[in-house]
């Protein structure tokens, strides 16, 4: 029963994508058809989520290629976590776009719609992957199933944004990772994803350090500095296809990748013995550090907020690479709670841009009055990314913090703090100014919000960021798990 | 049972000049294909009783070597002739419709008569235990060839295949010349006896000299860089099945030969030991994957593209053998068919729009991803199965290539593989770019999805990349047991 639910986690998008191309012809039925599929796709998830939490471990091996490099899936609380929240968001998105893209009149929505139900299902294959290998595969389906996505709009720029996207994504995975991963095929005979990890104890640390290496910066995705471009050049793509990268699929899969490698190739002890994570550690910090700063000197909405999820995904990284038990906490929670504050924040940006055409913070000013909601929103998913309560951001800072702590790195904390200090100093501003500033270009007063399905979306998203300060327990049971 | 052997290539032979007698167009492309599909099935044949039952000896006329012929088939010879005829079979499913365009209807009989006679040259280069009988087979696919290029309606295609006949020409005489010395030395022109008494005698200056001959020889034929001259011209103005049917078959023979006589005639020992022809290999594959990959990002034509993509991916098959372990030669002999197949479907993509815009350059591909759709898919996942993406068969020789490199530790083969795998992404996408975002233009705009009868033969090989991709077992078990054959005719 379990592995046809996972067959069919795999399916449905699959499915869902064929009927948006056969439905092209009636928008409404097409954008019914969207909503059933990514509903029926949460629910089988969770579905697997019960199962998971009465003690079972659903697997599934679908080819076998070579003697033990297989295509198979299992059902692990980190990947339950990823595939839940992409899921889940999978359905509110959804609603954001049929707002956003008919509020925009955007051209070849139907195309749009099939190859963000692809990007879905890579996402669910990634989450389930049962191995390196399987993983790799839907790794790469996603950069190539986001390419349209990012260069939607056909101009010029998004041709040169695509190039740069698919070049560092598919040159640091074919270049790096795919290397790092034959590198540990031959040393270990397997791929599969084995708690504990694979990589043998007696393992040269030379050896460990550069497979570390390759892994870190072949996941492009995580862009972990220099390997970051790719993201702020994206952000030509439609808001949806942001928010798509940033808090739900493309990114998250990346350090998704990261805590994945961590915990069940290298396995925590490999790291930590050997000491070899100490420069990633730095490098990250320079990452969370430097793309901060980067962020505040940027006046374009949405770039400050790519530079701001480039810094948020070194806290990720961070953590997995300091693989203690509450960094590795910490970090999966981050997955989770920045992708609420994120899309939050990007649905809030999208939503402006629809309503008022205003892409520059500095544009900003005193708009709290004319879209009221928005700027709510925007001012809750902010508190989420910095960390404050009342939203979930504070419980994945919090762990992460003990994870510094715990693996003796204090330094590392002190970087966490100056980061959030920089987090207040660049996002609390835009709603403060928005809500307390004169607008001085005032032209129309009153309320023009942005169209009610983007602002239903920002509800959800946002009263998500609340709900996650309030309830962390049963995200925290699952993550526990994976490091027990 | 043992007449098989013969069969292979008395039928193609014989075939040939029926096609003259026959003239109707249609009935020779049937012969032709025909044919072709009994080649294939007696090398599957040839293939499996070989599995069970070991080396097959075949003595031509009844005349035992080492006075007669010997036909001697092993593991390593049926997995080519099988890709051989293969190639040949489906290549000829997708000329019937594309040739004609590309060819006079008055000469379409001489042309398949010329095909069959290619085939016949090509099988009988695989399937013969004899040196100089090779020679013969070559020349006779050689001209052969020369003929299937010359016939193409593109007037270019005349000085392309009289370059290639100068070329070839010398190829075949460096080997004959190389023969004739080790004849002078041995006595003999059996290959498994050449290495018996090659064992026994000193290894004077005459026997290097031969060496030397037909290693250049052959690496001519190859079109192995830097001596890969003849080799844009021809592929790009030969007609598209033609280019189908020589880019997997004639280039990967003329390597089988090389390796044939490396290992086989010479044997290990003396080629790898004395000669150091690994380090030459490394040197020239490295030098092919970077060049001619870094070349073909820079064409303006679809088909020369593919050309100097195939410069380069030659550079992967010679690499292979160039890291002298089990895991490399089965590397090497897997990519020679994935090769064959991954080049085949693209230059049948690339004929795919030929047939509707004429010229397949970049300005004529503009766009074209509207009108022609099926044909742009099997550019694309063509494209993949050439940089080597997971689930496609051109992954499976990149893992046992890197497997390979990891294995000798060579950490810089690895990154030249992957720096290759770089540049193919580049040059693959950038068509697709063309392809799929440039707005189309006039000659692109109106235009038809290519027919049926093009699109299957494209679409089945497309399919079998997938497939092998995902079952890979039975090529890798073959290919591992043919480079076992390889390694084991030195003991």
């Amino acid at each position: 029963m379990n592995s046809v639910a996972i067959i069919f986690s795999l399916l449905i998008p699959l499915i869902g994508s064929v009927v948006i191309l056969l439905l092209r012809k009636w928008p409404n039925l097409r954008d019914g058809s969207i909503f059933i599929t990514s509903a029926s796709l949460f629910a089988i998830v969770l579905q697997l989520y019960f199962s998971l939490t009465a003690g079972n471990k659903p697997e599934l091996q679908l080819l076998e290629i070579l003697p033990g490099l297989k295509v198979a899936f299992i059902i692990e609380p980190l990947g339950m976590v990823f595939a839940l929240l992409a899921s889940f968001l999978w359905i509110i998105t959804t609603l954001y776009s049929i707002g956003y893209m008919r509020g925009h009149n955007e051209q070849n929505q139907t195309r749009f719609y099939f190859f963000f139900a692809i990007a879905i299902f890579s996402t669910i294959g990634i989450a389930f992957a049962a191995n390196m290998l399987t993983l790799f595969i839907f790794y790469e389906v996603l950069s190539l199933s986001t390419f349209p996505l990012v260069t939607h709009s056909g101009t010029d720029e998004a041709k040169r944004a695509g190039r740069v996207y698919l070049g560092v994504l598919l040159g640091t995975s074919m270049g790096l990772q795919l290397i790092a991963i034959m590198w540990t095929w031959s040393l270990t005979g397997t791929l599969d994803f084995t708690e504990g990890g694979i990589i043998p104890s007696n393992t040269s640390t030379t050896i460990v350090f550069i497979l570390l290496a390759l892994y870190v910066y072949g996941i492009g995705k995580a862009a972990v500095m220099p390997m970051h471009r790719w993201l702020p050049t994206a952000m030509v793509a439609p808001t949806p296809v942001s928010a798509l990268l940033h808090a739900v699929a493309v990114v998250k899969a990346g350090v998704f990748t990261i805590i994945k490698v961590v915990v069940y190739i290298f396995g925590l002890e490999t790291l930590t013995t050997k000491g070899v994570n100490e420069l990633f550690i730095y490098l990250t910090a320079l990452t969370i550090l430097l793309s901060s700063l980067i962020a505040m000197t940027k006046d374009n909405l949405k770039a400050r907020l790519a530079y701001s999820t480039i810094s948020q995904l070194s806290y990720i990284v961070l953590g997995a690479i300091l693989a203690s038990r509450w960094s590795i906490i910490g970090s999966g929670m981050h997955i989770v709670t920045h992708a609420f504050g994120k899309i939050t924040l990007f649905f809030s940006a999208g939503a402006i841009m629809v309503a008022t055409h205003k892409t520059e913070i500095s544009q900003m000013r005193g708009l709290g009055k004319r879209m009221p909601f928005t700027m709510l929103a925007f001012l809750i998913g902010s508190l989420s990314i910095i960390g404050l309560p009342p939203t979930g951001g504070l419980w994945s800072k919090w762990f992460l913090a003990l994870g510094t702590l715990e693996s003796g790195q204090a330094l590392m904390l002190g970087v966490l703090m100056f980061s959030t200090l920089l987090n207040i100093a660049y996002l609390l501003p835009i709603p403060i100014r928005a809500f307390f500033a004169q607008d001085e270009s005032t032209t129309t007063p009153g309320i023009q919000e942005a169209p009610l399905a983007c602002l239903i979306a920002m509800a959800v998203t946002s009263t998500g960021c609340i709900v996650l300060f309030l309830f962390p327990d049963p995200l925290y049971q699952l993550l526990q798990r994976l490091v027990l | 049972m043992n007449q098989l052997a013969s069969l292979q290539i008395i039928i193609p032979l014989i075939a040939a000049p029926v096609c003259i007698l026959v003239y109707h167009p249609r009935i020779t492309w049937l012969i032709a294909t025909v044919t072709s599909l009994f080649s294939l099935v007696i090398a599957l044949m040839l293939l499996t009783d070989i599995g069970d039952h070991g080396v097959i000896s075949y003595a031509m006329g009844g005349w035992s070597a080492p006075i007669g012929i010997e036909f001697r088939i092993d593991m390593l010879n049926a997995w080519m002739l099988v890709i051989v005829s293969g190639i040949s079979f489906f290549s000829l499913l997708f000329a019937y419709t594309s040739i004609k365009q590309e060819i006079e209807e008055s000469r379409i009989f001489l042309f398949y008569a010329g095909w069959l006679l290619c085939l016949t040259g090509l099988l009988g280069i695989c399937i013969t235990g004899d040196a100089f009988n090779v020679f013969v087979f070559l020349e006779i696919s050689s001209l052969s060839s020369y003929m299937l290029i010359s016939m193409s309606n593109i007037p270019r295609a005349l000085t392309a295949s009289f370059n290639y006949l100068i070329l070839g020409t010398i190829a075949g005489s460096f080997i004959l010349i190389g023969i004739g010395l080790l004849y002078v030395m041995t006595g003999t022109l059996n290959m498994i006896d050449i290495n018996t008494s090659l064992a026994t005698i000193n290894h004077s200056n005459t026997i290097h000299t031969a060496f030397a001959f037909i290693l250049i020889g052959t690496l001519l034929k190859a079109a192995i860089f830097p001596l890969h001259f003849w080799q844009p011209n021809a592929y790009t103005y030969a007609p598209t099945a033609v280019s189908v049917f020589l880019a997997g078959t004639a280039t990967k023979v003329s390597l089988y030969v090389l390796f044939r006589f490396a290992f086989t005639v010479f044997g290990v020992e003396y080629s790898f030991g004395m000669m150091h022809l690994d380090i030459m290999l490394m040197v020239m594959a490295i030098a092919a994957m970077i060049i001619g990959s870094g070349v073909a990002i820079f064409q303006t034509n679809l088909k020369r593209l593919l050309a100097w993509s195939s410069i380069g991916q030659l550079g992967y098959i010679i690499l292979g053998i160039s890291l002298l372990n089990i895991q490399g030669f089965t590397a090497s002999l897997l990519h020679l068919f994935n090769h064959a197949l991954i080049k085949a479907s693209l230059f049948m993509a690339a004929g795919c729009f030929v047939y509707r815009v004429g010229i397949a350059n970049t300005e004529n591909l503009k766009g074209i991803g509207k009108s022609m759709p099926y044909s742009m898919l099997a550019f694309i996942v063509g494209g993949l199965s050439l940089i080597g993406v997971p689930l496609t068969n051109g992954f499976i020789s990149k893992w046992y290539l890197l497997l390979a490199a990891l294995d000798q530790q060579a950490v810089f083969i690895i990154f030249i593989i992957l720096f290759s795998s770089l540049l193919a992404i580049i040059y693959v996408w950038r068509i697709v770019e063309i392809m799929y975002f440039e707005e189309p233009t006039d000659a692109t705009r109106n235009i038809k999805e290519a027919p049926i009868t093009l699109l299957l033969p494209t679409w089945i090989l497309v399919f079998a990349n997938i497939y092998f991709g995902i079952n890979p077992q039975f090529l890798t078990e073959i290919a591992g047991r043919a480079a076992a054959t390889l390694l084991g005719t030195v003991k």
